[in-house]
C-alpha cells in the first residue's frame, strides 16, 4: 500500500482528571489501519479500548483528555482540525456502531428518518432522495420489506433489526473507517453471528476498514486480520489473527486464550476446569509499578515489578510488551 | 386504548370553548357592544335573554360568546410565546451548561421570585391597556416552569445513547438538539403548556379586572365581571354567566393537561403499541 494508511494511532496517551491530579488511562497506545483493513482491539473492561476509539473520532470529553501523542487520518492529524472538520469526518468518513442498538436510536423519530437524515447532513441530498436512499440502505443491511419499514419506530422492531437499521446509519455515507465497539454483546448468539456476517460482507464490499473492540477474542480473530491486546491502557501484544492462537507471546494472551473453551478440549469434555487468570483489573488510580500485568503473571520477575517493558518485535508485523515473552 | 375520562371531558369543553370563540358571530344573538338598549336594562335569564341582560340592556349571552374570542386569544398566544422562550433558554442552558446556564438559572429564579402577575402588572402598567399589551404582557412572565422542565428534560436526555450516537455521527449542536432533544421532551412540554393555557385565561381575567386588560365597552370575562361587581345583589346573572365560562375554561384546560400528561407518559406510550 502507498500513502499514509488510512488511520494511524501514535503514541497515545489519554489522560483523566481526578481532582487534583491526573492519571494515564492510557499510554503508549500505537497502531494503524490500512485502507480496507480489518482492526481487531480486545481488552477487559477498563482497559482502555472504548475511551481509545473515542479518541479516534474526537469526542473524549472532560474529564477525559489526549494528553500525547498523535491520531492521523490519513496523514492528516485529526486534532488540529476546527470542529466542523472534524464534525464533517463523523459519520461521513468515520462511523460507529455501538453495544446498545436500543438505546443508540432515538425512539421518537421512525428509522427511515434516521438514516435520511446522514445523507441529507453529509451528502446535501434534499429530504425526497434522503428518505428514497434510506428505503435502499434498509435494503442492503437484509432488512424485509424495507419501504413499509422505514416508518417503523425503534421499539417496534427486534434487537437484531435495531442493530441493522444500526450499521445503516453507519455505513450511509460509504464510510473509509467503520468503528465497531461491541457490536453483538447485546444480542442473541444467532443473531450475532448473522450481524457480524453482514456488517463483515457490507464492509468488504465497499472497502471500508473496521476497527472492531471486543471483550472476545474469538470472535475478534474471526472477523479481524490483525489484532491488538490491551491491558490496563497499554497494548500489550499486536498480532496476525492467524498467529494469536497458535503462538502468542504475552502471558496474558496465553491466558485470554487458555480461558476460552474450544470444542474437544479436556476442559469441554468436563475432565479440567477451564483455566483462568487469576485477580482483576487493576483500577486506573493504581496501576502498579513496571508492567502492569505483573501481579496476575505467572512468569513475573523482579524486573516486572520495577521496570515496565519496551515493546520488541516479533516478525514482520508483530509485537509484544513483556520482559519474559515466549 | 382507553382514553382517560379527563382527557374526554377536558377535550370536550376546551373544543366547546374553541368552536364558541370561532363562531362568536353565527352564535351570537346581537351585537355584544352596538346593541344596547336601556329598554331592556337589567332583564334576568329568560327564553329571549338566555343569560339576561347588563345595565345598559346588552345580552350577556352575546357578550359571553364574544368574549371567549378574547380570552382564548390570550390563552393560547400568551402561552405559545411562554412556551417557545422557555424551551429555547432552557434547552440552550441545559446542551451548552457553562456561563450560559448560570444565567438562564438566575433569571428563572428571579422570574419565579416575582409573583408572575404582579410582573405582568408592571408591564401592563407601562404599556397601557389593550390586546397587544396583554399578550406581552402575560407571553413574557410565565416560561419559568416551562424553562425548567426543558433544562431538567435536556440534562437527562443528553446521556442517552442516541444523543451521544447522533454527536458521534458528525451531528452538529443545533440539529441534535432539534431532532434528538426537543422531540423527546415534548411530551411534558405540552402538558405544561396546556395548564399555562388556562393561567393564562385566569390571568387575563385578573388583569381585565382590575381595570387593565381589555377595555369596555369591548367583551372580554374579565372585564366583564369587573363591571358586574357593583350588581352583584341586584343582578347576579351578571357575574355568574362570565364566572361561568372561565370556570369551565380553565377546568377544561386542566383536565386536558392532566388526560395528556397520562397519555404522553413514555411508559404508558410504549405500552400502548
Amino acid at each position: 500500500m502507498t500513502g499514509p494508511p488510512l488511520i494511524e494511532v501514535e503514541d497515545l496517551r489519554i489522560d483523566l482528571d481526578v481532582g487534583p491530579s491526573r492519571v494515564a488511562a492510557v499510554e503508549g497506545v500505537s497502531f494503524r489501519i490500512d485502507r480496507g483493513e480489518t482492526f481487531g482491539l480486545v481488552g477487559e473492561s477498563g482497559s482502555g479500548k472504548s475511551i481509545t476509539a473515542l479518541a479516534l473520532i474526537g469526542l473524549l470529553r472532560q474529564p477525559l483528555s489526549i494528553g500525547a501523542g498523535a491520531i492521523r487520518f490519513e496523514g492528516r492529524e485529526i486534532q488540529g482540525l476546527p470542529a466542523a472538520r472534524q464534525r464533517a469526518l463523523r459519520g461521513n468518513r468515520i462511523a460507529m456502531i455501538f453495544q446498545e442498538p436500543m438505546t443508540a436510536l432515538n425512539p421518537v423519530s421512525p428509522v427511515g428518518r434516521q438514516i435520511a437524515e446522514m445523507f441529507v447532513l453529509h451528502k446535501g441530498k434534499n429530504w425526497r432522495e434522503a428518505n428514497q436512499l434510506a428505503v435502499e440502505a434498509l435494503a442492503s443491511v437484509r432488512v424485509p420489506a424495507p419501504e413499509r419499514r422505514v416508518n417503523d419506530y425503534p421499539h417496534q422492531l427486534s434487537g437484531g433489526m435495531r442493530q441493522r437499521v444500526m450499521i445503516a446509519i453507519a455505513l450511509a455515507c460509504g464510510p473509509d473507517l467503520l468503528i465497531a465497539d461491541e457490536p453483538t454483546t447485546a444480542l442473541d448468539v444467532t443473531v450475532q453471528a448473522e450481524i457480524i456476517e453482514l456488517m463483515r460482507n457490507l464492509c468488504a464490499e465497499r472497502g471500508t476498514a473496521i476497527l472492531m473492540i471486543s471483550h472476545d477474542l474469538g470472535l475478534v480473530a474471526n472477523v479481524c486480520r490483525r489484532v491488538a491486546v490491551m491491558y490496563a491502557g497499554r497494548i500489550v501484544e499486536q498480532r496476525g489473527s492467524a498467529d494469536i492462537f497458535r503462538a502468542c507471546a504475552h502471558p496474558y494472551t496465553q491466558g485470554l486464550v487458555d480461558s476460552l473453551p474450544r470444542l474437544g478440549s479436556r476442559a469441554v469434555l468436563g475432565r479440567t476446569r477451564l483455566r483462568e487468570i487469576a485477580g482483576v483489573v487493576p483500577a486506573i488510580a493504581d496501576f502498579p509499578n513496571g508492567c502492569r500485568f505483573n501481579p496476575r503473571c505467572a512468569r513475573a520477575t523482579e524486573i516486572c515489578r520495577t521496570t515496565a517493558p519496551e515493546t520488541t518485535l516479533l516478525g514482520a508485523d508483530g509485537l509484544v510488551r513483556c520482559h519474559h515473552h515466549a | 386504548m382507553k382514553l382517560g375520562a379527563s382527557l374526554i371531558i377536558g377535550g370536550a369543553l376546551f373544543a366547546l370553548a374553541i368552536f364558541v370563540g370561532l363562531f362568536a358571530p353565527w352564535l351570537a344573538h346581537t351585537d355584544p357592544v352596538m346593541d344596547a338598549n336601556l329598554m331592556n336594562a337589567e332583564e334576568p335569564p329568560s327564553w329571549i335573554w338566555w343569560f339576561g341582560t347588563d345595565a345598559q340592556g346588552r345580552d350577556i349571552y352575546s357578550r359571553v360568546v364574544h368574549g371567549a374570542r378574547i380570552s382564548l386569544t390570550v390563552g393560547i398566544v400568551s402561552q405559545l410565546v411562554n412556551s417557545v422562550i422557555g424551551v429555547t433558554l432552557g434547552l440552550t442552558a441545559g446542551y451548552w451548561g457553562g456561563w450560559w446556564d448560570d444565567f438562564v438559572n438566575g433569571l428563572t429564579n428571579l422570574m419565579l421570585a416575582i409573583p408572575s402577575l404582579i410582573f405582568a402588572l408592571a408591564i401592563m402598567a407601562v404599556l397601557g391597556p389593550g390586546l397587544t399589551s396583554l399578550l406581552i404582557a402575560l407571553g413574557l412572565t410565565n416560561w419559568s416552569f416551562t424553562c425548567r422542565i426543558a433544562r431538567a428534560s435536556t440534562l437527562s436526555l443528553k446521556s442517552q445513547g442516541y444523543v451521544q450516537a447522533a454527536r458521534v455521527l458528525g451531528y452538529g449542536d443545533m440539529r441534535i438538539m432539534i431532532t434528538q432533544l426537543l422531540p423527546n421532551m415534548l411530551g411534558p412540554i405540552i402538558v405544561i403548556g396546556t395548564l399555562g393555557m388556562g393561567g393564562a385565561v385566569l390571568a387575563e381575567a385578573a388583569l381585565s379586572f382590575l381595570g387593565l386588560g381589555i377595555r369596555p365597552p369591548y367583551p372580554s370575562w374579565g372585564s366583564m365581571l369587573s363591571e358586574a361587581r357593583d350588581q352583584i345583589t341586584t343582578a347576579p346573572w351578571l357575574s355568574i354567566f362570565p364566572g361561568l365560562a372561565i370556570f369551565l375554561t380553565v377546568l377544561g384546560l386542566n383536565l386536558l393537561g392532566d388526560g395528556l400528561r397520562d397519555i404522553l407518559d413514555p411508559q404508558s406510550r410504549s405500552r400502548r403499541t
